[in-house]
């Protein structure tokens, strides 16, 4: 059997769970001595490769590049996971959602009156817009799997990548289910 | 008083004819998740994540407001009744901002616990995301309504234990929502306590203590006075 192609990918969220990934250690040896990481931020590859297994997301769709990577990767992997509370439930991320729009908070944080020239960050084709709506993953693409957490524990992540790894479908009961 | 006899999950169990199935259940050391209930108040059937399938009944029965009866025969698990109890829970987080990481009650709420209890991995519904309200005017509590499940453990509370009637429920569906006395701001009423018993009936992080949020803590400086006098210049008043 050919080895397992592996990616991760980080959209609307703080890192921490990636974070919690690289909290695996010694583990992560192990995990690179089976499979292949063709995609993460944690490596040089800019464009998402095709004929991926299994892609951890972390992080909510908060705006454009984030949807359209995200359509990308499930077009190109098989297994998709919903990788922390941002990818499964907005979380922190999708807090500005009840104020309407993206507006409120931009505004808040770029048009304040002690800056000395306040303006809103406008870069087309550089800095991609916000989306109006923060969406947990689920609701942009179908998902196979899901991670809760603020972040996942690492002793959480390594247990569905064995089950992943092993071919088998990941069963998570109990504790493994907290959300925060 | 007279007992019953009745089958729960396949065991026979004789209970006294007055109790609830949620009580018998409980007596025989069966676990029937709840949510609204709260021991010592009176219950209304309001979650729905006690419901249980009686023999006899096409509908889902709330074990909680249930009244055994001879020879009933109630399943308290069944892959039916994990399917609604799931639903019911998703709904409840679909409906109103729940953000765990970043609330008062993280690894202390009871919504939380059943999430995990219940297998509830992800919410298959489309969350709501509505805008609600804080009221921090009262000196000692708030409430956050974004965290608010309209359990009403706060207002059965207040009403029946501590005799202040100051909780209250207004509006339907989507509108429902707890408020204190006339519709108006917790630090203007002349009804509440403060006893902060309904703080305590919260399953979730709803109703909380005032300073217990970020940056919220303040501390009382006087205390260190009255010490520093004690000691320098041997004055033990206040």
């Amino acid at each position: 059997m050919d080895r397992l192609k592996i990616a991760t990918a980080w959209m609307g969220g703080c890192s921490g769970c990636h974070m919690s990934f690289l909290d695996l250690d010694e583990w992560l040896f192990d995990l690179a001595a089976a499979v292949d990481v063709v995609y993460s931020p944690v490596i040089d590859v800019k464009v998402y490769p095709r004929g991926v297994d299994v892609c951890l997301i972390e992080g909510a769709v908060a705006n454009e590049d984030n949807l359209e990577l995200l359509l990308q990767i499930r077009e190109r992997t098989r297994i998709l996971v919903a990788f922390g509370d941002c990818a499964v439930t907005g979380n922190v991320t999708a807090m500005r959602n009840p104020l309407g729009n993206a507006d409120p908070v931009l505004n808040r944080a770029y048009l304040r009156p002690e800056d000395l020239h306040p303006r809103l960050p406008a870069e087309p084709g550089i800095l991609p817009a916000l989306l109006p709506r923060v969406l947990p993953i689920q609701e942009a693409v179908p998902v196979d799997y899901y991670i809760p957490g603020c972040p996942p524990p690492a002793a959480r992540i390594r247990a569905i990548l064995q089950q992943l790894v092993a071919g088998q479908v990941p069963t998570q009961t109990g504790a493994d289910l907290t959300y925060g | 008083m007279a007992a019953k006899t009745l089958t729960i999950d396949g065991r026979l169990i004789s209970a006294a004819e007055d109790q609830t199935v949620l009580q018998a259940a409980k007596d025989a050391g069966i676990q029937i998740p709840t949510l609204c209930h709260l021991e010592g108040l009176s219950d209304i059937g309001a979650c729905r994540l006690c419901v249980v399938e009686v023999a006899g009944s096409n509908k889902l029965l709330p074990a909680c407001v249930t009244r055994i009866a001879e020879g009933m025969q109630v399943r308290t698990d069944t892959e039916r009744l994990r399917h609604y109890r799931r639903m019911v829970l998703e709904l409840l987080f679909a409906e109103r901002n729940h953000v765990c990481a970043v609330c008062v009650a993280n690894g202390h709420c009871e919504l939380q616990a059943l999430a995990l209890a219940l297998g509830m991995d992800h919410v298959r519904f489309e969350y709501r995301f509505p805008k609600y309200s804080v009221d921090i005017t009262h000196h000692s509590f708030g409430i956050d309504h974004n965290r608010c499940i309209l359990c009403t453990r706060c207002v059965r509370v207040c009403w029946y234990i501590e005799g202040a009637g100051t909780k209250n429920v207004a509006g339907r569906g989507a509108e429902c929502r707890i408020i204190t006395d006339l519709n108006q701001s917790w630090g203007t009423s002349e009804t509440c306590t403060s006893c902060g018993k309904c703080v305590q009936a919260c399953p979730t992080g709803a109703l909380f203590k005032r300073g217990s949020a970020v940056a919220e803590m303040e501390r009382d400086r006087t205390r260190l006075e009255f010490i520093v006098n004690a000691r320098e210049k041997k004055q033990w008043i206040v």
